[in-house]
């Protein structure tokens, strides 16, 4: 793991554990003496000193097979590839809007080491020709926001950013745009729309940022734990970093463990590490009780019963077999005092919430699962409910602008393939399968989990 | 009318943008508002779009769009607890019950003296550290267990 | 071009079409509600999904372009299953209120919903229920309809230059509205009403007053700006019960303004004059058409007899048809008198007797999509022409540099190169700035007048004329402030230099309907005849008023009111009962407004459009042009034997052109330009009069749906800051307006776009009919 721990940015950081507490007095490593401590900005200097042309820096990024952390794992050197070189005006933007539900990455990666992203996007706007970036931060975490502005404000003093970037004559600016509350902003396009001080209304696309991005002119957009894999990449070479993982899943990759396990929290590990190294890893099943089902990828990812995610490893390859997918990496362990029409009733709710209103099969469509969801669970179900959330669910994907109306639609299809039991017996029997008493006494977290 | 320092505030966030795109600060420009008015008033609004040379139903959208800006009045301390899923399998609803207990006061709904707004959250980003809770859009507290949510009302107050 | 495939059937389209758009071209229709062609894409409502080989997926034809060798079927099963079940989504929570929405009928979700609807609701829930909005007083709203198509929101931004709607709130919560507590202001507002695909939109005015197939529908042409909209009229039992666009790529494209659509209110007017009417000794009385006709055929015939044909005169509005003008000028000039007139709000007519054509827009209305330079010359422009200025809002997005040169300072909702707002007496000064300026980037500054010569060029100056001189397609066009200015002949000469140096085309945005036909019926004083200043300054014995409100439609109302009043006899042909004319006419004859008669236009780029009636005349009125026929058969005068308004057309323009172009030409040979500020003493207030959209023409005056619009809101007296601090008033006071013998009692506002020594004081209203010249001086004071 000697490898690993160079690379990787929370443990180098010391905070590769679980269980931690929200302080941030007490998160001393984030500042930029510490990051260049730790090595930091070597790899932009060594891109720097050695002159490497942008077609070298973006082929170091396709040797290293990253694939973008948001979510759709689309190999991020391939998607630098795609900006128009000729193009007078560009942009980078980094996805921190972090809202999918199970995943919390990114806020720890701003927070213990907020100065890896500053030079994955400095190094990105030199490989692309870019002279402004901006970093659109999730509203909620306001005090990482700030942070981060202090973070800027350091890189700048030190001219790691603005004119003329440790004298290459690349000129580089980077601020941050802070988002309000709406998770629709992570979908790219709604968030460059945000950026432009809209609301987040997802793009039609084609055009792809890469060519009408950021106030039209073309735009690589990340997420944060891309950018932050970046000087890594550097630091180690390409070949390396693909090396740590397996073929087609380059690297290490963090994954936000949350639900019914001893120690929640921030887990980096190789790609295609087995599933239940990870669980041990997050303190194993709080209580001892059994595991019951995972959501793998975030809760836009299809939920798998225990036995399939016992078997899987944790990569995009492994997981999709499955039937599932890694998506931002948010691991949702669920024990068997679960109710699945509940845990779907919740996510179905935050869906129909969170759809930006814009496409017909979306609006109207998240609204009326939730709306049938809701009645199972409170005994009202009907026998052709099932058929028809299926149905409903078949009109919704593939037909909306953006992906959320997949999102919305997987967890019901996945929920109701899988635990269809479950969902018959809440129709005909008009209540839960596991006695609500036991529901709530399981998810109950009133002591603090045990530090490591 | 947004006050001087405000106006201040605003300016840095318009900075951060390219010159003809004096929009994109209204995000930040709603929040400045909220945080000196206590919430968003239709002229405030208004105000927060003349002054970005916007119109003001644009404004309005983004007003309306976001969850966090503020339509009505709401208490001193506005607390909203994350009950999504993640976080209701570690107690996100335990310490939903147990402020709305404590404050006597459902969902959406202000304590009598003004203080406290209770409001249920979507995903705040910190499932790792459930119970979460944000007093004020803006300070996040984890691991609200009774004793801490005890404290962070007795701090309050 | 690009070949591709649609169900089965192949076709080559232009590179960068969309599928939607390829469909439309070999006639193929691909069901859809959020695309129009004339808005951005939006792809919102998903109802066009069509199947394309190789896409995983069913994709929006609206936004997809084709790419070579596409092959796309819009009625696969793949498509179709598609297209439903987005209708089911649109329908869960739509009311299907069908029987009592007034949208039933042209309702595309209603006709759509038939061949893609399913039958029994699988929706179960609760439907979601909006409330409605206040939007004013032309556009009402049904919001629990909406189905979020955005086109009423895109149509605000896009085509009128403002977004006063936008959709607030998010996903199933989101709702079309304007900001709290404002309306939609626009002048092209009740456009959103046919984009609207649902009822969620519909005119207030004609909301529950009939269903669509029971309408007839009945082509027709706007009688307001020179613009000519084309129009369709909707009937029932011979009473005009709305007014929609017809769409004509070259003039008003799908849009009409709200004047355009709401003016027809005033046909159902209870102000219609219904009867012929004769005064007695000071009494009204109803008389018979043979009776007023004959009396008024005596009267006239006194005068000429006893004073000379020259002390008659016909004063004709510019919005009567090309026959009623042609028969009018033909009446007068058969009884000896030369003085006939339209212009009635010209002011200088130094340029008469010196013009070589009838003035114009010097080009085609579709041109103006392609000017990559423009200077418009005191224009009001919103509000005198709503489409025009549409496209060179247009125009302006598409990177043409437009310039304004005015004395008010009024927003145009286009993006503006440079502008300079000086006072009226001062644009003399400014245009000939631009105009040296332009001659010394061209190099040919040799040719100037000394005076020009002379002049120091201010930096907007020299940035308006380097935007002229760099374009490739330039266009100098005069406005209707222009055209009334007190030295309206001066700017004419200037305006003509600057297109002649900079290449430029040189045109007038036409003020109204047939200011163009005005000039090709010859409704103009030749030489030896009066003008209609002159007409009034110089009072006659005997008028003949034509479609026209004297107090409200001449340049100078007081002088036109005692004219008048002390002519022997006033004869007026008006489909209203006119107040003012009440008290001065002799007679009123009850004529046809532009929907009970045949007639034609010429617009302001020299197209004749003829139209028919669309009802029957009301009462007892008559077509003007066969009032005029029998009148000059009563006098014993030749040439009144047409039969048809057709055969009258055919006569005025001696054939059956569709252009009149031969007949047009701005140039006026001759003057010279008079750079002193000669008219006004520069120590006294100038008066700054805009004509307000809604009461420009005696018809519009009389909507009353247009009345309660903010475009109809009360005149004030505007000025700046100092002119206000210099009266000793705070916006909002009283203020004394006093203008030759009269005064008007105005309601102080503060207008900081406004030059210092002027005021801005509307003309065409009620309130101000009390004082003299438009373009002339006024003194203020605190009431
Ligand atoms: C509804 C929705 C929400 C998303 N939320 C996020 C998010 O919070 N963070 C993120 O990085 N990507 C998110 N994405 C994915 C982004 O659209 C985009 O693919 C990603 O930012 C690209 O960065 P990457 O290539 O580095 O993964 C979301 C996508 C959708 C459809
Ligand atoms: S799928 Fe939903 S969130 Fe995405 S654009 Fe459509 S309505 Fe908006
Ligand atoms: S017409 Fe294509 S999505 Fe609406």
């Amino acid at each position: 793991m000697a490898l690993i721990s160079a690379i990787n940015p929370l443990l180098t950081a010391g905070w590769q554990t679980g269980g931690h507490e929200w302080r941030m007095e007490k998160d001393a490593g984030w500042r930029l003496k510490d990051y260049e401590a730790r090595g930091g900005y070597k790899a932009l200097r060594k891109i720097i000193n050695d002159k490497l042309t942008q077609d070298d820096v973006i082929g170091e990024v396709k040797k290293s097979a990253l694939r973008g952390r948001g979510g759709a794992g689309f190999p991020t050197g391939l998607k630098w590839g795609f900006m128009p070189k000729a193009a007078p005006v560009k942009y980078i933007v980094c996805n921190t809007d972090e809202g999918e539900p199970g995943t919390f990455k990114d806020r720890d990666l701003l927070r213990y080491d907020p100065h890896s992203v500053i030079e994955g996007m400095i190094i990105a706007g030199y490989a692309v020709g870019a002279a402004l970036g901006y970093n659109y931060i999730h509203g909620e975490i306001y005090e990482i926001y700030q942070r981060f502005e202090e973070a800027l404000d350091e890189a700048r003093a030190a001219g790691y950013l603005g004119g003329n970037i440790l004298g290459s004559g690349f000129n580089f600016d980077l601020f941050a745009h802070q988002g309000w509350g709406a998770y629709i902003c992570g979908e790219e396009s709604a968030l460059l729309e945000s950026i432009e001080g809209k609301k987040g209304q997802p793009r039609f696309k084609p055009p792809f940022p890469a060519n009408v991005g950021l106030y039209g002119k073309p735009t690589t957009i990340n997420n944060t734990e891309s950018f932050a894999a970046i000087p890594f990449i550097f630091n180690i070479g390409g070949e390396n970093y693909l090396n740590l993982g397996k073929p087609n899943n380059g690297g290490t990759k963090l994954y936000s463990v949350s639900g019914h396990v001893n120690r929640p929290g921030n887990y980096e590990v190789p790609m295609g590490t087995p599933f239940a190294t990870l669980l041990e890893m997050a303190g194993g099943m709080r209580g001892g009780r059994k595991l019951k089902a995972v959501i793998p990828g975030g809760s836009s990812a299809p939920v798998l019963p225990a036995e399939i995610m016992m078997d899987c490893t944790m990569d995009y390859d492994s997981l999709a077999k499955a039937g599932s997918m890694l998506g931002s990496g948010a691991v949702i362990v669920m024990d068997e005092t679960v109710c699945m029409v509940k845990a779907l009733e919740r996510l179905s709710y935050f869906y129909f919430e969170e759809s930006c209103g814009q496409c017909t099969p979306c609006r109207e469509g998240t609204g009326w699962l939730y709306r049938i969801v809701h009645r199972i669970e409170h005994g009202q179900g009907r026998a052709d409910d099932l058929e028809l959330l299926n149905s409903l669910t078949e009109n919704i994907m593939g037909r909306t602008i953006c992906a959320l109306g997949d999102a919305a639609a997987l967890p019901v299809r996945s929920f109701t393939k899988h635990f269809k039991s479950e969902f018959e017996y809440h129709i005909e029997h008009k209540k839960c399968l596991v006695p609500p008493d036991v529901q709530y006494e399981g998810s109950k977290i009133y002591v603090r989990p045990s530090a490591c | 009318m947004l006050s001087e320092d405000a106006l201040k505030k605003i300016d840095r966030e318009v900075a951060k943008y390219p010159a003809d795109q004096k929009q994109s600060a209204v995000m930040a420009a709603l929040v400045i508002a909220q945080d000196e008015k206590g919430w968003l008033d239709r002229e405030t609004i208004g105000d927060v779009a003349d002054y970005l040379g916007m119109a003001q139903i644009a404004a309005y959208e983004v007003a309306t769009f976001y969850n966090m800006y503020d339509l009505a009045p709401v208490g001193k301390h506005k607390l909203t607890v994350c009950t999504n899923l993640p976080c209701a399998l570690s107690g996100g609803v335990h310490a939903a019950d147990y402020l709305k207990k404590k404050l006597g006061i459902d969902f959406n709904e202000t304590t009598p003296d003004g203080m406290f707004t209770l409001k249920e959250g979507e995903c705040l980003g910190a499932c790792g550290d459930a119970p979460v809770l944000l007093v004020n859009n803006k300070r996040m507290c984890c691991f609200m267990t009774p004793e801490e949510i005890d404290k962070l009302i007795a701090e309050c107050k | 071009m690009l070949d591709i495939e649609i169900d089965g059937q192949a076709l080559q389209v232009a590179e960068g079409s969309t599928i939607m758009e390829a469909a439309h071209q070999i006639g193929t229709y691909i069901p859809h509600f959020c695309y129009h062609k004339k808005l951005s894409i939006a792809a919102n409502c998903r109802m066009c999904l069509v199947q394309v080989e190789k896409a995983p997926k069913p994709l929006p034809a609206c936004a997809t372009p084709v790419t070579n060798g596409m092959k796309v079927q819009t009625h696969s099963e793949q498509a179709l299953t598609a297209q439903k079940g987005v209708m089911e989504f649109l329908l869960i929570n739509h009311p299907l209120d069908c029987p009592i929405c007034d949208q039933g009928g042209e309702c595309q979700l209603q006709d759509i919903s038939v061949g893609y609807g399913g039958g029994a609701s699988r929706y179960q829930e609760e439907k979601r229920v909006v409330v409605n909005k206040n939007l004013g007083p032309l556009v009402a709203t049904d919001m629990t309809r909406c189905i979020h198509c955005t086109r009423c929101v895109r149509f605000t931004q896009e085509i009128a230059g403002l977004m006063e709607l936008g959709q607030a709130y998010r996903g199933e919560h989101a709702e079309i509205m304007s900001f709290v507590g404002q309306t939609v202001d626009s002048e092209l507002s009740g456009n959103i009403i046919d984009l609207c695909p649902v009822g969620a939109l519909t005119s207030k005015p004609f909301r529950f007053s009939a269903r669509t197939w029971e309408l007839a529908r009945r082509k027709s042409v706007s009688p307001h700006d020179g613009l000519g909209a084309n129009l369709i009229v909707q009937t029932k039992h011979d009473r005009v019960m709305r007014v929609l666009p017809l769409e004509n790529e070259e003039i008003n494209e799908c849009w009409i303004s709200d004047k355009d659509r709401y003016s027809y209110e005033a046909l159902n007017s209870p102000e219609r004059l219904t009867k012929p009417m004769l005064k007695h000794g000071g009494e009204w009385h109803e008389v018979d058409w043979q009776k007023a006709l004959d009396y008024v055929a005596h009267a006239f015939r006194d005068i000429a007899k006893n004073h000379g044909a020259a002390a008659l005169g016909a004063l004709a509005a510019p919005q009567a048809t090309l026959e009623e003008l042609h028969l009018t000028q033909k009446l007068l000039r058969g009884l000896g008198s030369e003085n006939i007139d339209c212009r009635l709000r010209q002011s200088d007519f130094s340029d008469d007797g010196k013009r070589a054509g009838a003035p114009w827009l010097g080009m085609k209305i579709a041109e103006l999509n392609q000017l990559d330079r423009v200077l418009v010359i005191g224009s009001f422009l919103r509000k005198d022409h709503p489409l025009i200025t549409q496209r060179l809002r247009q125009a302006a997005k598409r990177g043409c540099q437009v310039s304004l040169v005015h004395s008010a300072d009024d927003n145009p909702l286009l993006n503006v190169f440079a502008k300079s707002i000086v006072a009226p007496a001062q644009l003399p000064q400014f245009l000939a700035q631009v105009v040296k300026a332009a001659a010394e980037q061209k190099g040919a500054a040799a040719g100037l007048d000394a005076g020009i010569a002379a002049l120091s060029v201010t930096p907007d100056a020299q940035r308006i004329a380097a935007s002229l001189v760099s374009g490739a397609n330039t266009a100098v066009f005069l406005g209707n402030f222009a055209q009334q200015h007190a030295q309206a002949a001066t700017l004419h000469a200037l305006a003509q230099q600057l297109a002649s140096i900079t290449g430029a085309k040189f045109g007038y945005l036409g003020e109204a309907a047939n200011s163009v036909g005005a000039y090709i019926a010859k409704a103009v004083p030749a030489a030896g005849g009066l003008n209609a200043a002159q007409m009034i300054a110089t009072p006659l014995k005997g008028y003949l008023v034509l479609q026209a409100e004297a107090e409200l439609d001449c340049a100078n109302p007081q002088q036109a009111l005692a004219a008048l009043k002390q002519a022997a006899t006033v004869v007026v042909l008006s489909p209203f009962k006119l107040a003012g004319a009440l008290d001065y006419a002799d007679v009123l004859l009850p004529v046809a407004p532009f929907s009970e008669t045949s007639g034609s236009f010429i617009n302001t780029e020299g197209r004749v459009q003829s139209f028919n009636g669309v009802v029957k005349p009301l009462g007892d009125t008559r077509p003007a042009w066969k009032v005029l026929r029998v009148l000059g058969n009563l006098l014993g005068l030749a040439g009144f034997e047409q039969n048809s308004s057709e055969e009258v057309r055919d006569e005025a323009l001696g054939g059956k052109p569709q252009f009149v172009g031969e007949k047009l030409d701005n140039r006026v040979n001759g003057v010279a330009p008079k750079l002193t500020p000669a008219i006004f003493a520069m120590t006294t207030i100038q008066r700054i009069a805009d004509v307000p959209i809604h009461f420009a023409d005696a018809l519009v005056r009389r909507a009353p749906s247009l009345r309660q619009s903010k475009d109809a809101a009360k005149p004030a007296a505007r000025m700046n800051a100092a002119m206000l601090a210099k009266f000793g008033l705070a916006a909002g006071d009283q203020a004394r307006i006093r203008q030759g013998t009269g005064e008007a009692l105005l309601t102080t506002q503060l207008d900081a776009g406004l030059p210092d020594g002027c005021v801005r004081v509307a003309a065409a209203h009620p309130l101000t009919a009390t004082l003299g010249a438009m373009s002339g001086e006024i003194t203020v004071e605190r009431a």
